[in-house]
């Protein structure tokens, strides 16, 4: 009875013990030194913070806020680092006051190399500059971080919401401090969302197109005036305007 | 322009409208700016269309904003988010098995190889590793659901292209997969067929005669028959050759993975590159073409189908005997006979119940090529039976940031045919 106990209740802390055979497959998994992590060190100094090693083989490298596309650049350009693929930007909040991190998970295709770099952000500081110039990918990926943690990209070409409705007051959904069911009530957002804004289904170049479409119909309506007729402009739905900006007669 | 409010509005004096159960009136639908007869001037101006959310072409509740001159596309803005239900923040609140269902929920075309994927990260964080039968039927099953993607791909874009016949026989063949995914787990789309350690369940008797028979008779008839529809015909390849084109240089750069990129010439694969489940042994190809436009994608896929043919017939032929789930406590219930009669069985069973399933402090990210691409689960845990974060990264997602790139120049009906080609499904683009 005792193995049995050792075996099920009394392993379900430490799990199944170790032979040498599980410990060599460790072991071959484990890399203790990566090529572009000593690569960093010596080039950057003291912009690279610390280095963990998780699962095995995964190098995860801190570096410092400040200096992220200097060094996610050379990574990307250098011939020996050639990390041509960002396969993910992602952050995580561990709560309780802790700074965010931004993760960058690299790929090499030329290489077969994985690196993982992470700058931590102080919560009244969240904001860092963006690596689109270097990623196109970085894009979307990007927008979707700022969407969800409400970290600011500098220089970022089009930083929007990208999940979430644009004009969403409740904050942002992956932090630690927000609630599973939102901050306000069932009844305001239900209310929040009977009331969307036509700017709020559409960029503001959009919406730029859609009003020199419509000063253009309004002028060939009634020449001479460039405004809608004040009994007009009160009857339109903007919904009209949504199915296209000259569309409602070409349709 | 003024911003102005959706409202239901009060109809104006001498135009009665429609009452609605509300007690407000409902507006006529009118086109209140231009008078009978007059056309718009659309000369040397630039127009909108939204195409979507529920545009039967859009695969989903996706909506593009086209700017269009003419008939050409000068810019398309995805707007995406309309299916969003935060799966991510779900994940936080729940214990590591209690994930399972929520990853099939994000790519309901292919939700094996997403169960298999989220439990490979947990895993590889606990440092468990999976019996050789269960890697072989893990492996067995990802491909399978490959098959089951592609399929439904080159029906519905035969569709959106003209082509409806394709739809009819690929779709026989899905119905023979999903009564598989029904014979393994009961269901038929949301799977949910892993464990932490192992499998829901190990192979019910007869599946794999019925799967050697799929692989072997009927799967082959019919991508020879599909091919002779498209490969040559002229419609076909008139819609999709020298469309949606990008180079290898800006699909790298662009995040593409999986057959988009592989339709470039870049021959990067998760299964070779950075093989899981021992991959490396199988026998098989990577598929590359090389023009990077619509065409170059359906043949990729196509092949690799074969690929996935001969993968599968290997692993039926390899399965080997023996346990389907780890022999570790920490993950796996004691058997219902030891639980029903030893205390100390009951017990371990209802820790593992009620408390989940334990994963060291530490984070980790498994890759794994799905159909659509490259499927990264990235899992931080900090000791805990929950995930402190629970981060996917999808195919979808990254391949439709790029759907612009690919448009923009092109006429809106090579619009529908590129956003076909990328193959996307939107339950995980919006999580």
């Amino acid at each position: 009875m005792a193995d049995h106990f050792d075996k099920g209740l009394g392993g379900l802390e430490s799990g199944p013990e170790r032979t040498a055979e599980d410990a060599s497959y460790r072991g071959a998994a484990t890399e203790a030194t990566h090529p572009s992590v000593t690569a960093l060190r010596d080039r950057f100094g003291d912009a690279i913070l610390h280095h963990e090693l998780h699962a095995g083989d995964e190098h995860v490298v801190f570096i410092r806020p400040d200096r992220n596309v200097e060094i996610l650049r050379w990574l990307h350009d250098d011939e020996r680092q050639r990390y041509d693929l960002l396969a993910d930007v992602t952050a995580v909040d561990y709560g309780g006051g802790r700074p965010l991190q931004v993760v960058y998970q690299l790929w090499s295709i030329p290489h077969k190399r994985a690196l993982r770099l992470k700058a931590e952000l102080p919560l009244d500081g969240l904001e860092i500059e963006t690596v689109v110039p270097i990623w196109s990918t970085a894009d979307w990926l990007e927008r979707e971080v700022y969407d969800m943690f409400g970290i600011r990209f500098r220089g970022h070409p089009d930083l929007r919401r990208i999940m979430m409705p644009e004009n969403y007051a409740e904050g942002y959904p992956l932090r630690k401090d927000f609630p599973l069911r939102g901050r306000f009530s069932r009844a305001e957002q239900t209310r929040r969302a009977l009331s969307f804004d036509l700017a709020d289904y559409y960029t503001a170049r959009e919406m730029a197109v859609m009003e020199d479409a419509e000063v253009r119909q309004a002028r060939q309506a009634a020449p001479g005036s460039v405004d809608f007729p004040a009994d007009v402009e009160g009857s339109r739905d903007p919904r009209d305007a949504g199915g296209g900006g000259g569309g409602e007669e070409s349709g | 322009m003024s911003k102005r409010t959706v409202e239901y509005e009060v109809t104006r004096a001498g135009r009665p409208g429609l009452r609605g159960a509300a007690g407000v009136e409902a507006r006529p639908i009118t086109s209140p700016v231009l008078p009978a007869g007059v056309e718009p001037d659309l000369r040397n101006r630039h127009m909108l269309i939204n195409m979507g959310p529920q545009h039967p072409a859009t695969h989903g509740v996706l909506r593009l904003v086209l700017e269009l001159d003419g008939e050409t596309v000068v810019r398309c803005t995805p707007h995406i988010g309309y299916l969003h239900s935060s799966f991510e923040k779900l994940g936080e609140y729940r214990t590591w098995n209690q994930i399972i269902p929520l990853t099939d929920r994000m790519d309901y075309l292919a939700p094996l190889i997403y169960n298999v994927a989220f439990v490979a990260a947990v895993e590889k964080l606990m440092e468990i590793e999976i019996t050789e039968r269960c890697k072989v039927v893990r492996v067995m099953l990802m491909e399978l659901d490959r098959i089951f993607s592609h399929l439904l791909w080159i029906g519905t874009t035969a569709i959106d292209i003209g082509a409806f016949t394709v739809f009819l026989y690929t779709f026989q063949r899905r119905e023979e997969i999903y009564n598989l995914h029904e014979a393994l787990t009961g269901a038929r789309i949301t799977t949910s067929a892993t464990r932490v350690g192992g499998m829901m369940a190990d192979l019910p008797p007869g599946f794999t005669d019925e799967l050697r028979r799929f692989v072997d008779e009927a799967m082959p008839r019919t991508l020879d028959e599909t091919e002779t529809l498209l490969s040559n015909n002229n419609l076909w390849i008139g819609r999709n050759k020298g469309i949606g084109v990008i180079s290898a240089e800006d699909a790298v750069n662009a995040g593409l993975t999986g057959p988009l990129l592989r339709a470039t010439g870049v021959d990067y694969d998760v299964r070779k590159d950075r093989p899981y489940y021992d991959y490396e042994t199988y026998d098989w190809d990577v598929i590359v073409a090389d023009a990077g436009d619509n065409y170059a994608r359906y043949l990729c896929r196509m092949e690799e189908m074969r690929q996935s043919l001969r993968i599968v017939r290997q692993c039926l032929d390899r399965l080997p005997d023996g346990p389907i789930n780890v022999d570790d406590p920490r993950v796996i219930l004691p058997s219902k006979t030891d639980a029903m009669n030893d205390m100390e069985s009951m017990i371990h069973h209802f820790k593992v119940v009620m408390e989940g399933v334990k994963a060291p402090a530490g984070e980790s990210w498994f890759g794994v090529e799905s159909s659509k691409g490259e499927l990264g689960m990235y899992v931080v845990s900090d000791g805990g039976s929950k995930p402190v974060r629970w981060r996917v990264r999808g195919p979808s997602f990254v391949n439709m940031s790029a759907l612009p790139q690919m448009v923009e120049g092109h006429l809106v009906a090579d619009v529908i045919a590129t956003n076909a080609s990328l193959d996307i499904v939107l339950g995980e683009i919006d999580r």
